[in-house]
Protein backbone atom coordinates (compact mmCIF):
# COMPACT_ATOMS: atom_id res chain seq x y z
CA UNK A 1 0.00 0.00 0.00
CA UNK A 2 2.82 2.83 0.90
CA UNK A 3 5.03 1.65 -1.76
CA UNK A 4 1.87 1.60 -4.44
CA UNK A 5 1.33 5.32 -2.57
CA UNK A 6 4.45 6.43 -2.96
CA UNK A 7 5.96 4.80 -6.64
CA UNK A 8 2.50 6.80 -7.99
CA UNK A 9 3.18 9.81 -6.16
CA UNK A 10 6.60 10.30 -7.38
CA UNK A 11 5.63 9.58 -10.94
CA UNK A 12 2.50 11.53 -11.55
CA UNK A 13 3.85 14.48 -9.26
CA UNK A 14 7.28 14.42 -11.43
CA UNK A 15 5.53 14.16 -14.42
CA UNK A 16 2.67 16.96 -13.52
CA UNK A 17 5.13 19.07 -12.34
CA UNK A 18 7.81 19.37 -15.49
CA UNK A 19 4.98 20.07 -17.31
CA UNK A 20 3.41 22.48 -14.90
CA UNK A 21 7.14 23.99 -14.50
CA UNK A 22 7.90 24.63 -18.31
CA UNK A 23 4.15 26.29 -18.48
CA UNK A 24 5.08 28.25 -15.73
CA UNK A 25 8.49 29.62 -17.38
CA UNK A 26 6.80 30.25 -20.95
CA UNK A 27 3.25 31.48 -19.75
CA UNK A 28 3.50 32.97 -16.32
CA UNK A 29 7.34 33.81 -15.70
CA UNK A 30 7.59 36.55 -18.15
CA UNK A 31 4.99 38.44 -16.33
CA UNK A 32 6.62 38.14 -13.48
CA UNK A 33 9.95 39.02 -14.66
CA UNK A 34 7.88 42.41 -16.60
CA UNK A 35 6.26 42.81 -13.21
CA UNK A 36 9.61 42.98 -11.04
CA UNK A 37 10.97 46.14 -13.26
CA UNK A 38 7.98 48.20 -11.87
CA UNK A 39 8.75 46.40 -8.43
CA UNK A 40 12.79 47.97 -8.55
CA UNK A 41 11.38 50.60 -9.65
CA UNK A 42 13.38 50.55 -12.94
CA UNK A 43 9.90 51.41 -14.40
CA UNK A 44 7.65 53.51 -13.11
CA UNK A 45 4.20 53.46 -14.00
CA UNK A 46 2.65 57.02 -14.43
CA UNK A 47 5.56 58.25 -14.46
CA UNK A 48 6.49 61.62 -16.30
CA UNK A 49 7.08 59.40 -19.45
CA UNK A 50 4.80 56.55 -20.88
CA UNK A 51 6.54 53.47 -20.49
CA UNK A 52 6.49 50.61 -23.44
CA UNK A 53 4.82 47.76 -22.54
CA UNK A 54 7.62 45.81 -24.98
CA UNK A 55 10.68 45.46 -22.42
CA UNK A 56 13.63 42.94 -22.38
CA UNK A 57 12.77 40.33 -19.71
CA UNK A 58 16.53 38.78 -20.03
CA UNK A 59 15.18 35.58 -21.43
CA UNK A 60 16.46 31.96 -19.45
CA UNK A 61 18.14 32.06 -16.26
CA UNK A 62 19.81 28.79 -15.73
CA UNK A 63 19.75 28.84 -11.69
CA UNK A 64 16.99 30.71 -11.37
CA UNK A 65 14.99 28.61 -13.40
CA UNK A 66 16.17 25.06 -12.73
CA UNK A 67 15.53 25.69 -9.56
CA UNK A 68 11.82 27.09 -10.11
CA UNK A 69 11.84 23.56 -12.11
CA UNK A 70 12.71 21.12 -9.30
CA UNK A 71 10.39 23.29 -6.77
CA UNK A 72 7.57 22.94 -9.09
CA UNK A 73 8.28 19.20 -9.58
CA UNK A 74 8.87 18.61 -5.49
CA UNK A 75 5.75 20.68 -4.94
CA UNK A 76 3.28 18.73 -7.48
CA UNK A 77 4.63 15.36 -5.85
CA UNK A 78 3.52 16.83 -2.30
CA UNK A 79 0.04 17.15 -4.10
CA UNK A 80 0.44 14.02 -5.49
CA UNK A 81 0.69 12.28 -2.44
CA UNK A 82 -2.53 14.01 -0.69
CA UNK A 83 -4.54 13.39 -3.90
CA UNK A 84 -3.52 9.64 -3.72
CA UNK A 85 -4.77 9.62 -0.16
CA UNK A 86 -7.92 10.53 -1.23
CA UNK A 87 -8.27 8.58 -4.26
CA UNK A 88 -7.02 5.29 -2.21
CA UNK A 89 -9.81 6.00 0.31
CA UNK A 90 -12.53 6.30 -2.21
CA UNK A 91 -11.51 3.40 -4.16
CA UNK A 92 -11.50 1.11 -0.42
CA UNK A 93 -15.13 2.69 -0.58
CA UNK A 94 -16.16 1.32 -4.30
CA UNK A 95 -14.91 4.41 -6.59
CA UNK A 96 -12.95 3.38 -9.82
CA UNK A 97 -9.62 5.21 -9.95
CA UNK A 98 -8.18 5.34 -13.33
CA UNK A 99 -6.47 8.03 -15.58
CA UNK A 100 -9.52 8.76 -16.96
CA UNK A 101 -11.51 9.16 -13.72
CA UNK A 102 -8.11 11.13 -12.40
CA UNK A 103 -9.09 13.57 -14.94
CA UNK A 104 -12.08 15.03 -12.45
CA UNK A 105 -9.85 14.69 -9.25
CA UNK A 106 -7.19 16.13 -10.74
CA UNK A 107 -9.73 19.34 -11.37
CA UNK A 108 -11.24 19.02 -7.70
CA UNK A 109 -7.77 19.23 -6.26
CA UNK A 110 -7.32 22.75 -8.53
CA UNK A 111 -9.69 23.61 -7.29
CA UNK A 112 -8.72 22.98 -3.56
CA UNK A 113 -5.38 23.85 -3.26
CA UNK A 114 -5.27 26.92 -6.10
CA UNK A 115 -8.81 28.10 -7.15
CA UNK A 116 -10.24 28.20 -3.68
CA UNK A 117 -7.52 30.38 -2.17
CA UNK A 118 -6.58 32.10 -4.52
CA UNK A 119 -10.12 32.98 -5.49
CA UNK A 120 -9.77 35.43 -1.91
CA UNK A 121 -5.86 35.70 -1.94
CA UNK A 122 -5.57 36.31 -5.64
CA UNK A 123 -2.17 34.93 -6.79
CA UNK A 124 0.11 37.74 -6.66
CA UNK A 125 2.65 39.53 -9.27
CA UNK A 126 5.97 40.67 -7.45
CA UNK A 127 5.75 44.08 -5.10
CA UNK A 128 1.99 44.14 -4.75
CA UNK A 129 0.42 45.24 -0.55
CA UNK A 130 -0.30 42.38 1.03
CA UNK A 131 -1.20 41.30 4.76
CA UNK A 132 1.26 39.75 7.14
CA UNK A 133 2.62 36.95 5.71
CA UNK A 134 1.84 34.13 8.58
CA UNK A 135 -1.95 35.20 8.31
CA UNK A 136 -2.28 34.66 5.23
CA UNK A 137 -1.14 30.89 5.06
CA UNK A 138 -2.72 30.45 8.03
CA UNK A 139 -6.09 30.93 6.23
CA UNK A 140 -4.52 29.93 2.91
CA UNK A 141 -4.28 26.09 4.41
CA UNK A 142 -7.71 26.51 6.24
CA UNK A 143 -9.36 27.69 3.09
CA UNK A 144 -7.65 24.32 1.45
CA UNK A 145 -8.61 22.67 3.88
CA UNK A 146 -12.22 23.34 4.19
CA UNK A 147 -12.45 23.32 0.32
CA UNK A 148 -10.84 20.22 0.19
CA UNK A 149 -13.55 18.16 2.71
CA UNK A 150 -16.17 20.38 1.22
CA UNK A 151 -15.84 18.56 -2.17
CA UNK A 152 -15.16 15.56 -1.02
CA UNK A 153 -18.42 15.48 0.75
CA UNK A 154 -20.01 17.35 -2.64
CA UNK A 155 -18.50 13.78 -4.28
CA UNK A 156 -19.39 11.63 -2.24
CA UNK A 157 -22.03 12.64 0.47
CA UNK A 158 -25.72 11.01 -0.02
CA UNK A 159 -28.17 13.60 1.42
CA UNK A 160 -28.65 17.04 1.29
CA UNK A 161 -27.56 17.55 4.81
CA UNK A 162 -23.95 16.66 3.50
CA UNK A 163 -24.39 18.73 0.58
CA UNK A 164 -25.43 21.54 2.95
CA UNK A 165 -22.41 21.13 4.64
CA UNK A 166 -20.21 21.15 1.79
CA UNK A 167 -21.77 24.44 0.34
CA UNK A 168 -21.17 26.16 4.01
CA UNK A 169 -17.21 24.91 3.76
CA UNK A 170 -16.98 26.31 0.52
CA UNK A 171 -18.13 29.57 1.21
CA UNK A 172 -17.27 30.22 4.58
CA UNK A 173 -13.43 30.74 3.78
CA UNK A 174 -14.27 33.67 1.91
CA UNK A 175 -17.13 35.38 3.77
CA UNK A 176 -15.54 35.73 6.29
CA UNK A 177 -12.35 36.98 4.34
CA UNK A 178 -8.62 36.44 3.52
CA UNK A 179 -6.12 38.90 5.22
CA UNK A 180 -5.93 42.24 3.14
CA UNK A 181 -3.25 44.41 3.48
CA UNK A 182 -4.12 47.78 4.97
CA UNK A 183 -3.30 50.39 1.95
CA UNK A 184 -2.64 49.37 -1.57
CA UNK A 185 0.82 50.43 -2.44
CA UNK A 186 1.49 47.69 -5.59
CA UNK A 187 3.71 49.80 -8.43
CA UNK A 188 2.65 47.17 -10.81
CA UNK A 189 0.36 48.00 -13.38
CA UNK A 190 -3.05 46.33 -13.10
CA UNK A 191 -2.88 44.94 -16.72
CA UNK A 192 0.62 42.92 -15.38
CA UNK A 193 -1.65 41.99 -12.40
CA UNK A 194 -4.33 40.65 -14.17
CA UNK A 195 -2.37 38.89 -16.83
CA UNK A 196 -0.59 37.23 -14.01
CA UNK A 197 -3.12 35.39 -11.74
CA UNK A 198 -5.09 34.57 -15.05
CA UNK A 199 -2.28 32.87 -16.16
CA UNK A 200 -1.38 31.38 -12.75
CA UNK A 201 -4.46 29.87 -12.71
CA UNK A 202 -4.64 28.40 -16.26
CA UNK A 203 -1.53 26.73 -15.87
CA UNK A 204 -2.45 25.54 -12.32
CA UNK A 205 -6.23 23.84 -13.56
CA UNK A 206 -3.91 22.23 -17.03
CA UNK A 207 -0.93 20.77 -14.83
CA UNK A 208 -3.47 19.56 -11.90
CA UNK A 209 -5.69 17.72 -14.08
CA UNK A 210 -2.66 16.16 -15.66
CA UNK A 211 -1.71 15.75 -12.07
CA UNK A 212 -5.23 13.34 -11.71
CA UNK A 213 -4.89 11.65 -14.76
CA UNK A 214 -1.16 10.66 -13.92
CA UNK A 215 -1.66 9.90 -10.35
CA UNK A 216 -5.04 7.28 -11.58
CA UNK A 217 -3.20 5.92 -14.77
CA UNK A 218 -0.20 4.80 -12.08
CA UNK A 219 -2.39 4.19 -9.17
CA UNK A 220 -3.72 1.29 -11.37
CA UNK A 221 -0.77 0.17 -13.08
CA UNK A 222 1.42 0.21 -9.68
CA UNK A 223 -1.96 -1.70 -8.43
CA UNK A 224 -1.60 -4.36 -11.67
CA UNK A 225 1.96 -5.12 -11.37
CA UNK A 226 1.62 -5.43 -6.88
CA UNK A 227 -1.16 -7.86 -7.96
CA UNK A 228 1.04 -9.72 -10.56
CA UNK A 229 3.55 -9.86 -8.02
CA UNK A 230 2.31 -11.33 -5.37
CA UNK A 231 0.20 -14.14 -7.90
CA UNK A 232 3.73 -15.14 -9.20
CA UNK B 1 -10.13 -16.34 12.71
CA UNK B 2 -6.61 -15.91 11.19
CA UNK B 3 -8.71 -13.78 8.36
CA UNK B 4 -9.83 -12.08 10.77
CA UNK B 5 -6.59 -11.08 12.33
CA UNK B 6 -4.77 -10.90 8.74
CA UNK B 7 -7.70 -8.26 7.90
CA UNK B 8 -7.78 -6.02 11.18
CA UNK B 9 -3.47 -5.87 10.59
CA UNK B 10 -3.81 -5.04 6.97
CA UNK B 11 -6.53 -2.24 7.78
CA UNK B 12 -3.96 -0.75 10.28
CA UNK B 13 -1.07 -0.73 7.79
CA UNK B 14 -3.08 1.05 5.21
CA UNK B 15 -4.37 3.75 7.73
CA UNK B 16 -0.94 4.30 8.33
CA UNK B 17 0.52 4.62 4.81
CA UNK B 18 -2.68 6.45 3.63
CA UNK B 19 -1.51 8.93 6.92
CA UNK B 20 2.13 9.22 6.29
CA UNK B 21 1.55 9.33 2.04
CA UNK B 22 -0.99 12.52 3.14
CA UNK B 23 1.35 13.98 6.32
CA UNK B 24 4.34 13.10 3.72
CA UNK B 25 2.49 15.64 0.93
CA UNK B 26 1.80 18.30 3.26
CA UNK B 27 5.42 18.74 4.77
CA UNK B 28 6.51 19.02 1.12
CA UNK B 29 3.98 21.60 0.23
CA UNK B 30 5.29 23.54 3.32
CA UNK B 31 8.77 23.49 2.57
CA UNK B 32 8.44 24.28 -0.90
CA UNK B 33 5.50 26.72 -0.57
CA UNK B 34 5.16 28.05 2.70
CA UNK B 35 8.88 27.99 4.85
CA UNK B 36 10.11 31.71 5.20
CA UNK B 37 13.40 30.98 5.63
CA UNK B 38 15.78 33.24 3.30
CA UNK B 39 17.55 30.81 0.77
CA UNK B 40 14.62 28.58 0.84
CA UNK B 41 12.26 31.51 -0.04
CA UNK B 42 14.74 32.96 -2.87
CA UNK B 43 14.80 29.55 -4.11
CA UNK B 44 11.07 28.41 -4.63
CA UNK B 45 10.18 32.32 -4.97
CA UNK B 46 9.16 32.46 -8.75
CA UNK B 47 7.10 28.81 -7.68
CA UNK B 48 5.50 30.05 -5.35
CA UNK B 49 3.94 33.33 -7.03
CA UNK B 50 3.27 31.07 -9.76
CA UNK B 51 1.17 28.74 -7.43
CA UNK B 52 -0.41 31.18 -5.85
CA UNK B 53 1.24 30.45 -2.19
CA UNK B 54 1.31 33.37 0.08
CA UNK B 55 4.66 34.93 -0.69
CA UNK B 56 6.35 37.63 0.96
Amino acid sequence: MLTRLLVSGLFAGAAAGLIAALLQLYFVQPVLLHAELYESGELVHFGAEAVSTHQDLGGIDPLRDGLSVVFTMLTYTGYAFILLAGMAVAEMRGAVITGRSGLIWGLAGFVAFHFAPGFSLSPEVPGVAAADVFARQVWWWATVLSAGVGLWLIAFGRNWLAWGIAAILLLAPHVIGAPEPDTFTGPVPTEIGALFASRAFGVGMVAWMLLGCFAGYFWQREGARIDATQAA
Amino acid sequence: MTTQTAKTTLSATKIVSLAFAAVLGVAIISITGHVQAGALHDAAHDVRHATGFPCH
